[in-house]
């Protein structure tokens, strides 16, 4: 198998599909513990980056596709999200930039630089009830899939059942970052909107691995 | 739900450049991005003003655009931060070559977006401040939370600041009257209904009929407790307490009281709470000096208001006094 940027433009491509599938399950998330808009941030951010897509030249790495990625997504969504997912494809883009082709370990280290991105920028560790409890199962269990041999479409899997699992683990926590803080346990019971649309995207580059 | 919408999708442009029409005395405005600013920007040698912050809390921030207030305004989508662009090209476009200060409301996506529009100002060679506004003190200020949000409180600390830069201080004196105003101001607001947001079409959160919010924050993000409705009295009572005993406020302090509309309320209530919450701080020994009444951040047609107190000395109370003139405060010009 080979991921490259062909892959990276149909990841893409499936997480904007599945953006606008999921709009109203986010933002019902959202106006439960936070203000209501995640879903249609989300949607309208990976659009813009849908519009950007074909533009990216055919030499392109899979590096590039995801710094377009980046820039679209500080500069369309807004919130915390836009900066947050931003701010982790920028770091994953500059992580892989030498790449033509990913493999196994090349994928641990995007996902790494992108969960470490996301905690610069938002400062939240894990348990905080935010995107970082999707993001550091799937990069623990990517690296565990990696070491143990697994090909490329079996770490991603990982990677998604992962973050699946850890947005699930969020329903019974207390909000520590973000405006589901200012809930206090009022927040339990509720999934972190930003985790589950972290464990859709991780979902759609499995299964667009799944389709090369 | 009724509004007066087009395509939802439009109701933050189509707003602006209402404003822009309705203000063109004060304003103008730049439609991609999306940004509002005075008509003379940038004024040479004085510090430029940039707020901003999700669109739905109109007046601020770009009623609050104009002398003696703020020099631009960037609305983001509705109760969603702007992204950093916008906030880009309006810091760049009213720094004036004294520098440029970002007053920021303590939200996380807010915050975000802020910082990254400072770093790449910075890198463009635009000296940037930012202050923080939080006076909510129905957030425990805690490592536990992202911090005491910043509400209505926020008027205050831009037209303080706004004042500063109208009389030539610097960008470092113009982030510390800032942020002496931030230190001395707190705030405390009510949900009596929820609101809607236009994309969403649904109330972002429910009220049951005798059902009030305390705490409330100005997006229609859940408060502190959900009480049964109580007379306005008691209401005021309940939100005064937190806000007077968190400096705390003490006999002999000459104050600002400010009690804000959250858009749904009518005028005639926010006297009767007006009236009540100048009657507790005078039992107090608490000497109200300066006072604003109606609505001015508010959260789209939630009915509910807010309390402000903001401690006084001579300076601010000067600063307060100097001429503004915006669509939302106008005096003395």
């Amino acid at each position: 198998m080979n991921l490259g940027a062909t892959w990276a433009k149909a990841w893409i491509r499936n997480s904007a599909d599945v953006m606008s599938e999921h709009r109203i399950e986010l933002i019902d998330l959202d106006r439960e513990i936070g203000d209501g808009d995640h879903g249609e941030n989300m949607d309208r951010g990976f659009q813009a980056v849908l519009a950007k897509l074909d533009a990216v030249p055919a030499e392109a790495g899979p590096g590039d596709v995801l710094k377009m990625v980046a820039t679209t997504l500080i500069s369309t969504v807004g919130g915390a999200a836009g900066p947050l997912y931003g701010t982790a494809f920028l770091k994953a883009a500059i992580a892989i930039a030498d790449k033509t082709d990913l493999d196994g370990a090349a994928l641990v280290t995007l996902l790494t630089a992108a969960r470490d991105g996301i905690v610069l920028r938002g400062k939240a560790e894990s348990g905080d009830k935010t995107m970082v409890d999707a993001w550091t199962p799937a990069v623990d269990a990517a690296g565990a899939a990696q070491a143990a041999g697994a090909d490329d479409l079996a770490i991603l899997r990982a990677a998604a059942d992962a973050a699946e699992a850890g947005a699930l683990a969020t329903e019974p926590l207390v909000a520590h970052k973000g405006r589901a803080s200012y809930l206090g346990e009022r927040a339990i019971g509720h999934r972190d909107p930003g985790a589950q649309s972290s464990a859709l995207l991780l979902r759609a580059a499995a299964d667009t691995a799944a389709e090369a | 739900m009724k509004k007066l919408v087009n395509d939802p999708k439009n109701v933050v442009n189509e707003a602006v450049a209402g404003f822009g029409a309705a203000h063109a005395d004060l304003v103008r405005v730049s439609t991609d991005p999306i940004f509002i600013v005075r008509k003379d920007a940038p004024v040479a040698g004085k510090v430029g003003i940039v707020s901003g912050g999700g669109s739905g809390h109109e007046p601020m921030h770009g009623g609050f655009v104009g002398p003696g207030m703020l020099d631009a305004a960037v609305p983001g989508a509705v109760f969603t931060s702007p992204t950093p662009d916008p906030i880009l090209a309006a810091t760049k476009a009213v720094d004036g070559g004294a520098g440029v200060l970002h007053i920021v409301k303590n939200y996380t996506g807010d915050v975000l977006n802020f910082e990254t529009a400072a770093d790449l100002a910075a890198a463009d060679g635009v000296e940037v401040r930012s202050v923080l506004v939080n006076d909510d003190v129905a957030v425990k200020d805690s490592l536990y939370t992202a911090g005491r949000r910043g509400v209505a409180g926020t008027v205050l600390v831009e037209k303080i600041a706004g004042a500063a830069a109208d009389r030539g201080d610097d960008l470092e004196s113009v982030a510390l009257v800032a942020e002496r105003v931030i230190g001395q101001v707190r705030s405390m607001g009510v949900a009596l209904t929820p609101c809607v947001v236009p994309h969403a079409g649904q109330p972002s959160f429910t009220l049951a009929e005798d059902e009030i919010e305390i705490g409330i924050g100005i997006h229609g993000e859940p408060g502190r407790e959900r009480i049964k409705l109580e007379p306005a009295d008691a209401i005021v009572d309940r939100l005064l307490g937190p806000i007077l005993d968190d400096i705390p406020f003490v006999a002999g302090d000459k104050v600002l009281l400010f009690v804000n509309g959250m858009g749904g309320t009518p005028q005639v209530e926010l006297y009767i709470v007006f009236r009540r919450a100048a009657e507790v701080l005078a039992e107090r020994g608490i000497e109200v000096t300066r006072t604003l009444v109606g609505n001015f951040t508010t959260s789209l047609e939630m009915q509910g208001m807010s309390i402000t107190v903001l401690k006084l000395d001579d300076e601010l109370t000067t600063l307060w006094d100097a001429p503004v003139q915006t669509a939302a405060l106008r005096w003395g010009r």
